[in-house]
């Protein structure tokens, strides 16, 4: 087997929108697609399982096309070795628990008393033997789920597929899933690729990050890396940092005209620079002495954000600062006041926009 | 509130109830059973119960496809078919009956050659009843199904496919579980209508007993010649109604 179990370029036009998703995962690897809702994300999922055609490109599973436009290579969903999870599961009414799990290794051709088996067998891998006759109305969230991912699972496909697997749960049920869906993603041998607009999730859950926005990749990498070097808005948003871009000359990066801030990384030509809003300081007048990026802003919004205010603020660029509520009493600090924003350089982290 | 509303619905439920109230009162209740054993009574019932059920099956073996086909399948044309589809609701039977016999007749547009080819003869037999019922009654189904079909998430059939169900299997094992009610409910309706039926059958099946006399034509000719016959099979209709009505109530209008 190569390295590459999917092998993919999901080209998918729907009227003015174009989807043009490279994807490339290899066995084991549980890939996250992230993104805001529109992304395209779950028409990707779709065209993944073939039920949504490709415009163009290509869908390569384990070395067989399965949709390829160009060659007219086409493998209906129901013959490719795909596993789905829906998100909101889609768990047939009408049956049981079990039969729901061994309804996929009944159409695969296995006598029923064999698919119940392993049916049986799959709930239990999930912790749900005792619930095998219930029915999907009879289940709780979290329970159906896991009735989903044992369905979808029990057909050992060489591509699962997951859509929000935990967007329809509430927070409390939603920890305890992730932690259980993490185990069984790390033990499925085929390759993963599961969709989500919640970053938690997909840093969890997955081996790699695609950022998907507007139809097209902005961003790929492991989470690490992608949270600590945000090439978008979105992305900076998702993880809670500031993010500029601008030009980099030695340690200073000039992210506006009136503004070129100075970083502790050496670097030159485009550049991102990116800190903490909880690195961001501000003074009721400007600050003296140590070496820090200072200017002048004005208060846009203050909202409580965790034990802190976080505070946004307009000028040369805008920020987001964290401050302690105490701080936020002293500078009273409400819409339209000023203040001075203070960065030290030491907090930033500046890094190339190319490549 | 108004009485110029009230008088009238008043009236209203009046003229509907007391027709039936009519049917109890004057009800021979002494000699209810000896009549409802009558030869005459049991063969009609008998003969109304296995025509309707046919016509009833029919209906699922061609209106369930058809209903699918309208609730599933863009083509031109499909308000048009589904407008032909509803034409037996408001035709008069009896016009239905007539264009039947223009068909199948022995001398209708297929009713020859099926005549001439298989030696198969409709009008007048109670082969004739059962296609008359089911001519009448089809698009009772067909509304009720195809409404169920629309109403159903569809979704449901994607994840039957990515698990590996064909078409076929995921019609049969996921589509119409999930429309079984709207099914049920629509077979009902449509055999009660079946059972009911009388001017295509008269039109087009002919009135002999034991062959094409169902209940509602032995009320009519029994209405001529013994008024106390005719009012004890119109109980038993009545009675039929009541409790197809009782049912859909209590176990399909609800829930589907």
């Amino acid at each position: 087997m190569s390295d590459r179990l999917l092998d993919a370029r999901l080209v998918v036009d729907r009227g003015a929108f174009r989807l043009d998703v490279p994807l490339r995962v290899a066995p084991g690897e549980v890939v996250a697609l992230l993104g805001p809702n529109g992304a395209g994300k779950t028409t990707a999922l779709r065209a993944l399982a073939g039920l949504h055609p490709l415009t163009d490109g290509h869908v390569t599973l384990d070395e067989v096309d399965l949709d390829r436009p160009a060659t007219g290579g086409w493998v209906p969903t129901e013959r490719r070795s795909i596993g789905v999870v829906f998100q909101d599961y889609l768990l047939f009414p009408h049956l049981s628990a079990l039969d729901n799990v061994a309804f996929g290794p009944r159409r695969r051709g296995i006598d029923r008393r064999a698919a119940r088996a392993t049916a049986r067998e799959w709930l239990g891998r999930v912790g749900l033997d005792a619930h095998a006759q219930r029915r999907p109305r009879q289940l709780s969230g979290g329970q159906a789920q896991r009735v989903a991912l044992a369905r979808a699972l029990a057909v050992a496909p060489s591509l699962l597929l997951l859509d929000e697997p935990l967007a329809a749960l509430d927070a409390r049920t939603r920890l305890d899933t992730r932690a259980e869906l993490h185990r069984h993603l790390s033990a499925h041998a085929g390759a993963t690729v599961l969709v989500t607009h919640d970053p938690l999730d997909a840093l969890a859950l997955a081996d790699r990050l695609v950022i998907v926005e507007g139809g097209r990749v902005v961003q790929e990498g492991d989470g690490p890396s992608v949270t600590a070097r945000p090439r978008t808005d979105y992305v900076a948003r998702l993880v809670g940092l500031n993010l500029y871009r601008g030009r980099a000359d030695g340690h200073g990066v000039r992210v506006s005209p009136e503004l070129t801030l100075t970083v502790a990384d050496r670097l030159d030509g485009e550049a991102f620079v990116a800190f903490r809003p909880a690195a961001v300081a501000l003074h009721p007048a400007r600050p003296e002495g140590s070496p820090r990026n200072t200017w002048a802003g004005t208060v846009a919004g203050v909202q409580r954000h965790g034990d802190n205010v976080r505070v946004q603020l307009d000028g040369p660029i805008g920020v987001a600062a964290d401050v302690t509520p105490a701080a936020a009493a002293q500078l009273r600090l409400i819409p339209g006041q000023r203040v001075w924003v203070a960065v030290k350089a030491t907090e930033t982290h500046a890094y190339p926009a190319t490549g | 509130m108004p009485l110029a509303l009230l008088i009238p619905a008043g009236l209203g439920l009046l003229f509907l109830v007391l027709p039936l109230a009519g049917l109890l009162v004057r009800a021979p209740w002494t000699t209810l059973p000896e009549r409802l054993t009558e030869p005459g009574a049991l063969t009609a019932l008998r003969l109304s119960v296995q025509t309707a059920t046919l016509a009833t099956a029919l209906c699922l073996l061609l209106g369930v496809p058809l209903a699918w086909v309208l609730a599933r399948v863009e083509f031109p044309g499909r308000r048009l078919v589904r407008a032909l589809v509803t034409v037996p609701l408001v035709l008069p039977p009896v016009v239905g009956g007539v264009a039947l016999l223009l068909v199948f007749g022995r001398r209708g547009l297929l009713g020859g050659w099926l005549d001439a080819t298989f030696g198969i003869t409709l009008p007048f037999t109670t082969t004739g009843v059962v296609l008359a019922e089911a001519f009448v009654a089809m698009p009772f189904l067909v509304i009720a199904v195809e409404g169920a079909l629309r109403a159903a998430d569809h979704r449901y059939e994607e994840a039957a496919a990515t698990l590996g169900a064909s078409r076929w299997t995921t019609f049969t094992h996921v589509t119409l579980p999930l429309v079984a009610p709207g099914l049920a409910a629509g077979a009902v309706l449509c055999w009660a209508r079946a059972l009911g039926e009388f001017g295509a059958t008269i039109t087009f099946a002919g009135n002999y007993p034991g062959r094409t006399q169902t209940m509602p034509l032995a009320v009519y000719l029994a209405l001529e010649t013994d008024l106390e016959s005719a009012i004890v099979l119109s109980l038993v209709l009545l009675v039929v109604s009541v409790g197809i009505l009782v049912a859909l109530r209590d176990r399909w209008m609800t829930t589907a």
